[in-house]
C-alpha cells in the first residue's frame, strides 16, 4: 500500500494530496475497484476555476458512468493527459500514475474532507 | 454480486476486460443457471411447440437446436428462446427475467395433451466458451466432441456428472453449454472444469463479460434490444420467422408486418472515441432524433465503442453517418454491419 498519510478523501471517493505548489486530485482504490476497468475519462480544461464539491468530469467503465466531484476549490493547472490513451492507469495505480488533475490557488474553505482512517471506516461499513 | 432475474450473480470475477479477452483468446467458464429451462412432453409436443414459436422445428433433426422467437398475437416478441428438439420431447431455454410470464403463456397456449414442465430449479447450466473449450472439455467427457456440430447436443457425462453437452453459446466463440440434470452436482462440475482448464488459461467469467461478448457478436439481449412492443422483422430477426410452416401464434400479424415493412430497423453503430453509448441514448441526424440506442459498450476486441440502435429504415444502411447524444456530448458514429466481431475459423 502507498503511504496515504498526506491524502485526504471525500465521501464521493475522490482524493486530494499536496504536491509542489498545489494539489493533485484522483479517485480512491475503493472507487476504481467498484468501477472496474476504466474506459473513458472526461476532464476539465486547464485554466478553469472550480469550487469544492463541483462536478469536474466523468469517469466511465463498462459497468457505469460516474460524475467526479472536486475535493477542494482551485484553478486547474494541469490534467493527466496520459489517461486519455491509458485510462487503465487509474485501475493500476489510483494514487500515483492515475492522478487526474493538478490544482493551483487552492481554496479549502468549503471542503469537507476525511483523513485516511475516516475514509477507510466509510468504505468498510 | 448483482441481482439478476432472482439470482445473485457475479458481475465479474477477475475483471470484465480480462474475462472478455480470456474467452476470445483461450476460454471462459460461466454459470448461467439463471436461464430458464422448460421441458415439453406428451403426444402433442411437436405441434404444441411449433404453434408457440416462429421458427420451423421440422427443419432440424432430433438432437439439434434452433434459435426462435416466441411472439404474441400482435407479433410482439414475448421472449427469444432456444429450442432443443428431442424424440417426442423438446427443451425450451428462456430468459431468466421472462420465466414466469413465459411458462404461464406456454401453459395457456397448449392443450391438455402437452406437459409443460419448468425444470429450471432442479437443473443447472454451465457454459464453457472460447477457442480452447474443446481441448479442455474433451479429456473430461465421453461425448464425441469432434462429431458434435454447432447447435447440436448429445447426452453424456463430464467429470462423472450427467449432462447434455450442447455446442452452443452466447459469446461468438466456439464452445459448449452443459445442461446439468441434477442441480446439486453443478458445483462439482464447475470445480472440475476450472481445475482442468486453468493451465490452459481458462478464467471464470461473469455477467459483465457475458454482455460485452454477446454484444460484439451481434447477439440480442431480451428486455434491452427487444420487448413485446418489438416485432422480429424490426429486430433484424426476420430469419427466425417461417411464415410457410403452418399456423402459429402471431403468424397473421407477422405476415402483415413483413408485407408493410417495419417502421424501424435494428442497426449496429461503430463509435469514434471511447465514451460508451448506453440504452436509451438518442441517435441523431443533423441534430434531430432518428432513433435510440438499445445496447452499448466498449469493445475490448476492436478498441472502440460499439452500440446497437433502432433507427428509421433509410438510416440503417452501413456507412450512414449518425451521432449519439451521450449525456449531452455528441459522439460521431457510423452504421456498420452486424456482428461487430466474427471469429476466424
Amino acid at each position: 500500500m502507498p503511504d496515504l498519510s498526506k491524502y485526504r478523501f471525500t465521501s464521493t471517493h475522490e482524493w486530494v494530496a499536496p504536491t509542489d505548489g498545489g494539489v493533485r486530485v484522483g479517485i480512491s482504490d475503493y472507487a476504481q475497484a467498484q468501477l472496474g476497468d476504466v474506459i473513458f475519462l472526461e476532464l476539465p480544461e486547464v485554466g478553469r476555476t472550480l469550487s469544492a464539491g463541483e462536478r469536474f468530469g466523468v469517469i466511465e467503465s463498462v459497468k457505469a458512468a460516474s460524475d467526479l466531484y472536486l475535493p477542494v476549490g482551485g484553478r486547474v493547472a494541469a490534467v493527466n493527459a496520459a489517461l486519455t490513451e491509458s485510462p487503465e492507469k487509474i485501475n493500476n495505480d489510483p494514487y500515483g500514475e492515475g492522478w487526474m488533475l493538478e490544482l493551483a490557488d487552492v481554496d479549502e474553505s468549503a471542503a469537507q474532507l476525511l483523513d485516511e482512517a475516516a475514509y477507510k471506516a466509510l468504505t468498510e461499513t | 454480486m448483482v441481482e439478476f432475474g432472482g439470482f445473485d450473480m457475479p458481475l465479474q470475477y477477475s475483471g470484465i476486460r480480462e474475462e472478455h479477452l480470456a474467452v476470445r483468446q483461450r476460454a471462459g467458464l460461466f454459470d448461467i443457471s439463471h436461464m430458464g429451462r422448460v421441458r415439453f412432453g406428451g403426444d402433442h409436443t411437436g405441434a404444441a411447440v411449433q404453434r408457440l414459436v416462429t421458427n420451423d422445428l421440422e427443419r432440424i433433426e432430433p438432437g439439434r437446436a434452433m434459435y426462435s422467437m416466441m411472439c404474441n398475437d400482435q407479433g410482439g416478441i414475448i421472449d427469444d428462446v432456444v429450442v432443443y428438439r428431442g424424440l417426442g420431447t423438446a427443451l425450451v431455454v428462456i430468459n431468466a427475467a421472462c420465466r414466469d410470464k413465459d411458462v404461464a403463456w406456454m401453459r395457456d397456449h397448449t392443450d391438455g395433451g402437452t406437459v409443460v414442465d419448468d425444470i429450471s430449479d432442479q437443473t443447472a447450466l454451465l457454459a464453457l466458451q472460447g477457442p480452447g473449450a474443446e481441448r479442455i472439455l474433451g479429456p473430461l467427457t465421453d461425448a464425441d466432441l469432434e462429431k458434435l456440430r454447432p447447435f447440436s447436443t448429445v447426452d453424456g457425462t463430464v467429470a462423472g456428472v450427467d449432462v447434455a453437452v450442447s455446442r452452443t453459446g452466447y459469446t461468438g466463440e466456439d464452445g459448449f453449454e452443459l445442461y446439468v440434470w441434477t442441480a446439486s452436482q453443478s458445483e462439482r462440475l464447475w470445480d472440475a472444469l476450472l481445475e482442468a482448464g486453468t493451465p490452459a488459461g481458462l478464467l471464470p467469467a461473469g455477467l459483465g463479460a457475458r454482455d460485452t461478448l454477446r454484444l460484439e457478436a451481434g447477439l440480442r439481449l431480451y428486455g434491452q434490444d427487444m420487448d413485446e412492443e418489438t416485432d422480429p422483422f424490426s429486430a433484424g430477426l426476420g430469419w427466425t420467422v417461417k411464415l410457410d410452416k403452418g399456423d402459429f401464434i402471431g403468424a397473421g400479424a407477422l405476415r402483415d408486418i413483413k408485407k408493410r415493412g417495419p417502421e424501424r430497423r435494428f442497426a449496429g453503430l461503430g463509435l469514434e472515441g471511447r465514451a460508451i453509448a448506453r440504452h436509451g441514448h438518442r441517435v441523431c441526424v443533423d441534430g434531430r432524433q432518428a432513433g435510440a440506442v438499445t445496447s452499448g459498450t466498449y469493445s475490448f476486441t476492436l478498441g472502440h465503442g460499439i452500440a446497437t440502435a433502432y433507427v428509421s429504415p433509410e438510416l440503417a444502411e452501413p456507412g450512414t453517418r449518425l451521432t449519439v447524444d451521450i449525456r449531452g456530448t455528441t459522439a460521431a458514429a457510423e452504421v456498420v454491419p452486424l456482428p461487430f466481431y466474427r471469429r476466424s475459423t
